[in-house]
C-alpha cells in the first residue's frame, strides 16, 4: 500500500474570497521528494489552481521560500522524509502581503535592495580609467566580504525576523548584509553614502539581534553578524564625529 | 546625514552588558550563597571593613560603574523588549522612561557614593 | 492597481509571537535577563545606601540577606544572570570578526577568551570582596 502524506496549504484567491483558507491535500510519500516535488504533484495531478514560485529546484535561485510548520524554508530544500508521517503546514513567507496562495508581494524587499546602493562606488576622481587595468584584490581582501556576497535573495531572513514582521519599515537583514558586502569590499569607497540608510532608525538600530535570520539562511550569509558589525562601526563613527567634530568627514 | 543618536545608548548597553556578564554572577554567588551559608570566611561584609573600602575613591568608582552601566544595559534592552511585544505606538515614551530610570539610578548612586 | 492593492492580504502578527517557536522564546528569556540584572544592581545600591545609614541599619540588612527569601531571590537572579553571561559571550564572535590573512580566527577561540576572562575577573572580585 503506497504511503501518503498530508499537506495543509494556505489558499487565498482574492477574486472569490476576502479571507484566506487552508486546503489539505494528500500526496504520495517518496523518500527522495522535497516539499516542492509534493507541491508540483498537487499542481499537476490534483489542483491546477495552486499558485506558488519556484525555479531551479536546487537552492540557488531563491524563488521557492515558504513557511513550513512556521519555519521559513526553501521548498526545494525541505525533504518530506524529515516530516513524515506528520502533516505539513505550508504558508507564504511571514511579514509580506499575500497576492495569491503562496505568492507574496516582494516589492518592499526589492526596493530596499536597490536603495542600499549595491554596486562599487568610487569617490570623485578616483575611478580607475580602463587602460589602467582592473582593481586588484588579494584572496585575504576577498575573504572579508565573500560570505555576504552569497545571498540568493530568498527572503527567508525577512520571514524569520520578528522586527520586520512587526514593522516593515525595517531595512532588514538581507539588505544590510548586501550593504556590508560592498562596505567591506576593498574596491569600494561608498560606505559613507550607504550609512544614510544603514545607520538610520529604520536601519541597524531596529535590530534586536534575535539571530533567527542567520539561523534560517540557506547560504550561511550570517546577516545577523553583518548587522552587529555595522552597529560597531557606526558607533565608532558616531563617537569620532561627536568627539572630533573638526575632523574632516571623508 | 540622517544620523541616529542610537549609538550612545547602544554603547552604554554594550558596556553594561559586559560588566554584568563578567562581574554579576560572582557577586550574586557571594551575597546569595557564600555569605548566607557562612562559607565566606569571618564576616567579610562587616560594616567597618566595607565602609573603609568604600571610602576610597577608586573603589567608589568601581562600585559606581558596576551599578550604573548594567542599569543602562537593562534600559536599552527592556525598551526594545516592550516594543517587540506590541508597544511600538508608545515607543518614545518607553524610551524616555527606561533611560530616565537608568539616569536616575546613576545619579542616586553617584550621590550616595560621593557622601560616604 | 488600486483594485490589486485592496485585494492583497495582510496577515497580522500577534503580540505573543515569541511564544510560537523555541528560538523566539529563548530570545525573550535572554531579553528578560536584563530585568534581573537591573534588580541586582538596585540591591547593590540599597546595600551601599544602608552603609550610609549607620552600623545598625547596615548590619540588619546584611543579616536579612541570610533569609530564605533573599537566598531564593538570589538563586533565581543567578539563573537569569548566568543565562545573560553565556548568551553574551557566545555572541561575541559574531561581532568580533578577526582575520589572519584569509583565515578567520575560530569563533570558539573568541568566545573562549571571554570565558577565560570571566574566570579571572570572578576570582579577582571574590578575592577583593572576601579578602581571602
Amino acid at each position: 500500500m503506497a504511503e501518503t502524506m498530508k499537506l495543509e496549504i494556505f489558499r487565498y484567491r482574492p477574486e472569490k474570497e476576502s479571507e484566506p483558507t487552508f486546503q489539505t491535500f494528500e500526496v504520495p510519500f517518496r523518500e527522495d521528494w522535497v516539499v516542492l516535488d509534493a507541491i508540483n504533484h498537487i499542481k499537476d495531478e490534483i489542483d491546477g489552481t495552486l499558485s506558488y514560485r519556484w525555479s531551479c529546484q536546487m537552492g540557488v535561485c531563491g524563488s521557492c521560500g515558504v513557511m513550513i510548520n512556521n519555519v521559513p524554508k526553501l521548498s526545494c530544500a525541505a525533504f518530506l522524509k524529515d516530516y513524515y508521517p506528520d502533516k505539513i503546514r505550508i504558508e507564504p513567507l511571514t511579514g509580506f502581503p499575500v497576492e495569491r496562495d503562496l505568492i507574496f508581494e516582494m516589492d518592499d524587499f526589492m526596493t530596499k535592495l536597490t536603495e542600499i546602493q549595491p554596486y562599487i562606488i568610487r569617490k570623485e576622481g578616483e575611478e580607475k580609467p580602463l587602460d589602467e587595468g582592473e582593481y586588484l584584490q588579494s584572496p585575504a581582501e576577498l575573504a572579508h566580504f565573500k560570505q555576504y556576497s552569497m545571498c540568493i535573495n530568498c527572503m527567508l531572513c525577512y520571514a524569520a525576523c520578528p522586527v520586520y514582521a512587526l514593522d516593515s519599515t525595517f531595512i532588514g537583514p538581507a539588505a544590510i548584509a548586501l550593504g556590508q558586502r560592498y562596505n567591506m569590499d576593498s574596491r569600494d569607497q561608498g560606505r559613507d553614502s550607504r550609512q544614510e540608510l544603514i545607520a538610520s532608525h529604520e536601519g541597524i538600530w531596529e535590530c534586536t539581534f534575535v539571530g533567527e535570520c542567520s539561523a534560517v539562511c540557506p547560504k550561511d550569509v550570517d546577516p545577523a553578524a553583518a548587522i552587529q558589525r555595522a552597529k560597531v562601526s557606526s558607533t565608532v563613527d558616531w563617537f569620532k564625529e561627536v568627539l572630533i567634530p573638526w575632523g574632516k568627514k571623508k | 546625514m540622517a544620523r541616529s543618536n542610537e549609538p550612545i545608548w547602544w554603547s552604554l548597553f554594550s558596556a553594561g552588558g559586559m560588566v554584568a556578564a563578567m562581574v554579576l554572577p560572582v557577586l550574586i554567588v557571594i551575597t546569595g550563597i557564600l555569605m548566607p551559608f557562612g562559607l565566606a570566611g569571618d564576616d567579610p561584609l562587616n560594616f567597618d571593613r566595607i565602609h573603609s573600602a568604600l571610602s576610597q575613591p577608586p573603589i567608589k568608582l568601581i562600585i559606581f560603574t558596576v551599578i550604573s552601566l548594567p542599569l543602562f544595559h537593562w534600559a536599552h534592552r527592556f525598551r526594545f523588549t516592550l516594543v517587540d511585544v506590541g508597544l511600538k505606538s508608545v515607543s518614545t515614551l518607553i524610551a524616555v522612561l527606561c533611560y530616565g530610570l537608568a539616569i536616575a539610578g546613576t545619579i542616586v548612586s553617584a550621590v550616595i557614593l560621593w557622601n560616604i | 492597481m488600486g483594485e490589486k492593492e485592496m485585494s492583497t492580504y495582510i496577515r497580522s502578527v500577534p503580540n505573543t509571537w515569541w511564544m510560537k517557536r523555541k528560538p523566539y522564546f529563548l530570545f525573550m528569556i535572554r531579553e528578560l535577563t536584563s530585568v534581573f540584572v537591573a534588580g541586582y544592581c538596585i540591591f547593590l545600591l540599597v546595600l551601599v545606601y544602608k552603609l550610609t545609614q549607620g552600623v545598625e541599619a547596615y548590619s540588619n540588612f546584611v543579616a536579612a540577606m541570610r533569609s530564605p527569601t533573599s537566598v531564593a531571590l538570589h538563586l533565581i537572579a543567578l539563573a537569569f544572570v548566568l543565562y545573560h553571561t553565556i548568551t553574551w559571550f557566545n555572541l561575541t564572535p559574531k561581532i568580533l570578526v578577526l582575520y589572519r590573512g584569509e583565515e578567520r580566527i575560530p569563533q570558539g577561540l573568541i568566545a573562549g577568551t571571554f570565558y577565560v576572562g570571566w574566570l579571572v575577573v570572578s576570582i579577582l572580585v571574590a578575592w577583593l570582596v572576601l579578602g581571602v
